[in-house]
Protein backbone atom coordinates (compact mmCIF):
# COMPACT_ATOMS: atom_id res chain seq x y z
CA UNK A 1 0.00 0.00 0.00
CA UNK A 2 2.75 2.43 1.11
CA UNK A 3 4.11 1.60 -2.19
CA UNK A 4 1.23 2.16 -4.85
CA UNK A 5 1.12 5.81 -2.54
CA UNK A 6 5.41 6.16 -3.21
CA UNK A 7 5.22 5.49 -6.49
CA UNK A 8 2.10 7.39 -7.55
CA UNK A 9 3.03 9.93 -5.77
CA UNK A 10 6.73 9.92 -7.21
CA UNK A 11 5.62 9.34 -10.72
CA UNK A 12 2.92 12.91 -10.28
CA UNK A 13 6.31 14.91 -8.90
CA UNK A 14 9.01 13.66 -11.22
CA UNK A 15 6.35 14.58 -14.04
CA UNK A 16 5.85 17.68 -12.81
CA UNK A 17 9.38 18.80 -12.12
CA UNK A 18 9.61 17.62 -16.07
CA UNK A 19 6.71 19.73 -17.03
CA UNK A 20 8.22 22.93 -15.47
CA UNK A 21 11.41 22.53 -17.41
CA UNK A 22 9.97 21.74 -20.68
CA UNK A 23 6.70 23.28 -21.18
CA UNK A 24 7.47 26.80 -23.24
CA UNK A 25 4.74 28.80 -21.52
CA UNK A 26 5.84 30.33 -18.18
CA UNK A 27 2.31 30.26 -17.52
CA UNK A 28 1.89 26.62 -18.05
CA UNK A 29 4.73 26.04 -16.03
CA UNK A 30 3.39 27.55 -12.85
CA UNK A 31 0.70 24.81 -13.20
CA UNK A 32 2.87 22.39 -13.42
CA UNK A 33 4.95 23.24 -10.76
CA UNK A 34 1.56 23.35 -8.45
CA UNK A 35 1.05 19.80 -9.67
CA UNK A 36 4.65 18.45 -8.31
CA UNK A 37 4.23 20.11 -5.18
CA UNK A 38 0.75 18.35 -4.50
CA UNK A 39 1.88 15.52 -5.57
CA UNK A 40 5.36 15.77 -3.15
CA UNK A 41 2.72 17.15 -0.04
CA UNK A 42 1.62 13.24 -0.64
CA UNK A 43 4.52 12.09 -0.07
CA UNK A 44 5.72 14.09 2.80
CA UNK A 45 2.59 12.71 4.24
CA UNK A 46 4.06 9.15 3.76
CA UNK A 47 7.39 10.80 5.42
CA UNK A 48 5.11 11.39 8.66
CA UNK A 49 5.27 15.05 8.51
CA UNK A 50 1.61 16.16 8.18
CA UNK A 51 2.14 19.87 9.31
CA UNK A 52 4.47 20.50 6.62
CA UNK A 53 2.22 18.06 3.98
CA UNK A 54 -0.49 20.59 4.92
CA UNK A 55 1.29 23.73 4.97
CA UNK A 56 3.33 23.22 1.39
CA UNK A 57 -0.61 23.06 -0.01
CA UNK A 58 -1.65 26.65 1.66
CA UNK A 59 1.72 28.48 1.60
CA UNK A 60 3.49 27.40 -1.31
CA UNK A 61 0.90 25.77 -3.78
CA UNK A 62 -1.65 28.66 -2.47
CA UNK A 63 -0.28 31.92 -1.87
CA UNK A 64 3.09 31.34 -3.42
CA UNK A 65 1.60 30.04 -6.42
CA UNK A 66 -0.65 32.99 -6.91
CA UNK A 67 2.18 35.60 -6.61
CA UNK A 68 4.04 33.10 -9.51
CA UNK A 69 0.22 32.92 -11.66
CA UNK A 70 0.15 37.20 -11.17
CA UNK A 71 3.77 37.91 -12.30
CA UNK A 72 3.36 35.43 -15.26
CA UNK A 73 0.31 37.04 -16.12
CA UNK A 74 1.34 40.37 -15.72
CA UNK A 75 4.75 39.60 -17.94
CA UNK A 76 2.62 37.92 -20.03
CA UNK A 77 3.46 35.24 -22.41
CA UNK A 78 6.99 36.28 -23.00
CA UNK A 79 8.35 33.95 -26.00
CA UNK A 80 11.87 33.04 -25.43
CA UNK A 81 14.52 33.67 -27.48
CA UNK A 82 15.81 30.90 -29.61
CA UNK A 83 19.22 29.01 -28.31
CA UNK A 84 21.79 31.08 -30.27
CA UNK A 85 24.40 29.09 -29.61
CA UNK A 86 26.43 26.25 -31.06
CA UNK A 87 23.89 23.34 -31.03
CA UNK A 88 25.68 20.79 -29.83
CA UNK A 89 26.19 23.31 -26.78
CA UNK A 90 22.29 22.01 -26.64
CA UNK A 91 22.92 19.24 -25.25
CA UNK A 92 25.30 20.10 -22.12
CA UNK A 93 22.50 20.79 -19.97
CA UNK A 94 21.13 17.78 -19.82
CA UNK A 95 24.23 15.66 -19.51
CA UNK A 96 25.00 18.29 -16.49
CA UNK A 97 21.67 17.51 -15.02
CA UNK A 98 22.50 13.71 -15.10
CA UNK A 99 25.53 13.88 -13.88
CA UNK A 100 24.47 15.38 -11.30
CA UNK A 101 22.01 12.75 -10.39
CA UNK A 102 24.09 10.36 -10.35
CA UNK A 103 26.70 11.76 -8.56
CA UNK A 104 24.39 12.38 -5.71
CA UNK A 105 22.71 9.01 -5.75
CA UNK A 106 26.43 7.50 -5.32
CA UNK A 107 26.93 9.54 -2.75
CA UNK A 108 23.55 8.57 -1.12
CA UNK A 109 23.57 4.82 -1.39
CA UNK A 110 27.54 4.96 -0.57
CA UNK A 111 27.25 6.42 2.70
CA UNK A 112 28.11 4.47 6.03
CA UNK A 113 24.33 5.52 7.37
CA UNK A 114 23.04 2.50 9.04
CA UNK A 115 19.45 3.51 8.77
CA UNK A 116 19.46 4.76 5.35
CA UNK A 117 17.99 0.88 3.77
CA UNK A 118 15.28 0.89 6.64
CA UNK A 119 12.01 2.11 6.92
CA UNK A 120 12.73 4.59 9.97
CA UNK A 121 12.43 3.86 13.92
CA UNK A 122 8.65 2.30 13.98
CA UNK A 123 8.53 3.47 18.25
CA UNK A 124 8.45 7.43 17.17
CA UNK A 125 5.48 8.72 19.48
CA UNK A 126 2.36 9.43 17.97
CA UNK A 127 2.16 12.83 17.41
CA UNK A 128 5.67 13.14 15.14
CA UNK A 129 4.73 15.80 12.61
CA UNK A 130 1.64 16.76 14.18
CA UNK A 131 1.23 20.82 14.22
CA UNK A 132 1.39 20.17 18.00
CA UNK A 133 4.61 18.78 18.21
CA UNK A 134 6.31 21.19 15.65
CA UNK A 135 4.79 24.36 16.80
CA UNK A 136 6.13 23.41 20.97
CA UNK A 137 9.71 23.12 19.20
CA UNK A 138 8.78 25.93 17.58
CA UNK A 139 8.53 28.10 20.63
CA UNK A 140 10.50 25.89 22.50
CA UNK A 141 14.15 24.59 21.00
CA UNK A 142 13.81 26.89 17.61
CA UNK A 143 12.58 30.25 19.10
CA UNK A 144 15.41 32.02 17.42
CA UNK A 145 14.99 30.85 14.12
CA UNK A 146 11.40 31.63 14.30
CA UNK A 147 11.65 35.11 15.45
CA UNK A 148 14.56 35.40 12.84
CA UNK A 149 12.21 34.17 9.80
CA UNK A 150 10.12 36.28 11.15
CA UNK A 151 12.50 39.20 10.32
CA UNK A 152 13.63 37.74 7.37
CA UNK A 153 9.70 37.76 6.00
CA UNK A 154 9.29 41.47 7.02
CA UNK A 155 12.48 42.66 4.90
CA UNK A 156 11.40 40.66 1.72
CA UNK A 157 8.13 42.35 1.88
CA UNK A 158 9.84 45.54 2.14
CA UNK A 159 12.49 44.30 -0.92
CA UNK A 160 9.48 43.72 -2.21
CA UNK A 161 8.00 46.83 -2.29
CA UNK A 162 10.92 48.75 -2.73
CA UNK A 163 12.01 46.62 -5.94
CA UNK A 164 8.55 46.51 -7.86
CA UNK A 165 6.95 49.67 -6.38
CA UNK A 166 6.04 52.37 -8.28
CA UNK A 167 8.45 55.57 -8.70
CA UNK A 168 6.06 58.06 -10.63
CA UNK A 169 8.68 59.98 -12.70
CA UNK A 170 11.24 57.23 -12.78
CA UNK A 171 9.05 55.16 -14.54
CA UNK A 172 7.59 57.40 -16.94
CA UNK A 173 11.30 58.61 -18.32
CA UNK A 174 11.30 54.69 -19.18
CA UNK A 175 14.80 54.47 -17.88
CA UNK B 1 9.81 1.93 1.85
CA UNK B 2 13.11 2.32 2.68
CA UNK B 3 14.55 5.65 2.80
CA UNK B 4 16.71 5.37 0.42
CA UNK B 5 14.31 5.50 -2.21
CA UNK B 6 13.06 8.91 -0.91
CA UNK B 7 16.48 10.10 -1.22
CA UNK B 8 16.93 8.88 -4.69
CA UNK B 9 13.83 10.80 -5.53
CA UNK B 10 15.01 13.69 -4.00
CA UNK B 11 18.25 13.73 -6.24
CA UNK B 12 16.46 12.67 -9.41
CA UNK B 13 14.05 15.83 -8.39
CA UNK B 14 17.04 18.65 -7.73
CA UNK B 15 18.62 16.96 -11.03
CA UNK B 16 15.64 18.14 -12.78
CA UNK B 17 15.44 22.02 -11.28
CA UNK B 18 19.43 22.23 -12.26
CA UNK B 19 19.22 21.18 -15.32
CA UNK B 20 16.29 23.67 -15.78
CA UNK B 21 18.07 26.29 -14.67
CA UNK B 22 21.03 25.42 -17.22
CA UNK B 23 18.71 25.45 -20.09
CA UNK B 24 16.08 28.13 -19.59
CA UNK B 25 16.64 31.68 -19.96
CA UNK B 26 13.53 32.97 -18.75
CA UNK B 27 13.80 34.16 -15.29
CA UNK B 28 10.49 33.55 -14.12
CA UNK B 29 11.17 29.70 -15.05
CA UNK B 30 14.67 29.94 -13.27
CA UNK B 31 12.80 30.82 -10.27
CA UNK B 32 9.97 27.63 -10.67
CA UNK B 33 13.72 25.99 -11.14
CA UNK B 34 14.96 27.26 -8.02
CA UNK B 35 11.60 26.19 -5.97
CA UNK B 36 11.98 22.67 -7.38
CA UNK B 37 15.46 22.27 -5.82
CA UNK B 38 14.63 23.88 -2.90
CA UNK B 39 11.36 21.43 -2.63
CA UNK B 40 13.87 18.49 -3.37
CA UNK B 41 16.17 19.12 -0.41
CA UNK B 42 13.05 19.52 1.95
CA UNK B 43 12.23 16.11 0.62
CA UNK B 44 15.31 14.91 1.57
CA UNK B 45 15.80 16.63 5.62
CA UNK B 46 12.14 15.00 5.83
CA UNK B 47 13.78 11.65 4.59
CA UNK B 48 16.32 12.45 7.20
CA UNK B 49 13.99 13.28 9.70
CA UNK B 50 12.13 9.86 9.53
CA UNK B 51 15.36 8.35 8.99
CA UNK B 52 16.08 9.38 12.64
CA UNK B 53 12.64 9.65 14.13
CA UNK B 54 13.50 13.03 15.35
CA UNK B 55 11.32 15.87 14.65
CA UNK B 56 13.90 18.71 14.56
CA UNK B 57 14.33 18.03 10.57
CA UNK B 58 10.67 19.34 10.10
CA UNK B 59 11.51 22.34 11.80
CA UNK B 60 14.31 22.75 9.14
CA UNK B 61 11.82 22.27 6.31
CA UNK B 62 10.08 25.09 7.64
CA UNK B 63 12.67 27.41 7.73
CA UNK B 64 13.61 26.64 4.05
CA UNK B 65 9.78 27.07 3.39
CA UNK B 66 9.91 30.93 5.03
CA UNK B 67 13.40 31.51 3.24
CA UNK B 68 11.92 30.26 -0.26
CA UNK B 69 9.27 32.59 0.17
CA UNK B 70 11.81 35.38 0.70
CA UNK B 71 13.34 34.13 -2.01
CA UNK B 72 10.09 34.19 -4.27
CA UNK B 73 9.19 37.77 -3.48
CA UNK B 74 12.53 39.34 -3.81
CA UNK B 75 13.23 37.33 -7.20
CA UNK B 76 9.84 38.13 -9.05
CA UNK B 77 9.98 42.12 -7.48
CA UNK B 78 13.17 41.64 -10.05
CA UNK B 79 11.24 40.37 -12.54
CA UNK B 80 8.77 43.22 -12.51
CA UNK B 81 11.43 45.54 -12.21
CA UNK B 82 13.36 44.47 -15.23
CA UNK B 83 9.85 44.62 -16.97
CA UNK B 84 9.25 47.93 -16.38
CA UNK B 85 12.29 49.03 -17.30
CA UNK B 86 11.97 47.64 -20.46
CA UNK B 87 15.05 45.35 -19.83
CA UNK B 88 14.63 41.86 -22.21
CA UNK B 89 13.58 39.39 -19.31
CA UNK B 90 16.40 36.59 -20.76
CA UNK B 91 19.01 36.10 -18.35
CA UNK B 92 21.91 35.74 -21.02
CA UNK B 93 20.72 39.75 -22.07
CA UNK B 94 21.71 41.25 -18.60
CA UNK B 95 25.07 41.73 -18.84
CA UNK B 96 25.39 44.96 -16.69
CA UNK B 97 27.21 43.19 -13.67
CA UNK B 98 29.44 41.34 -16.14
CA UNK B 99 33.15 42.47 -15.50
Amino acid sequence: MVEIAFFAGAAGAIGGALAVVLLKNPFYSVLALVVHLVFLAGIFLLLRAQFLAAAQIVVYAGAVMVIYVFVAAYVGGIEEPAFDGHPRLRIFGPIVAAALFIEISIAVAGSALVGIGTEGPQDIPDDFGTPAAVGRMLLDDFLIAFEAASILLLLAAVAAIVLAGRRGSQTQEGT
Amino acid sequence: MSIEWYLVLAALLFAIGAGGILVRRNPVVILLCLELMLSAGALAILSFSRMLGDGDGQVFVLIVLVVAACEVVVGLGLVVAMFRRRIPLDVDETTELRG
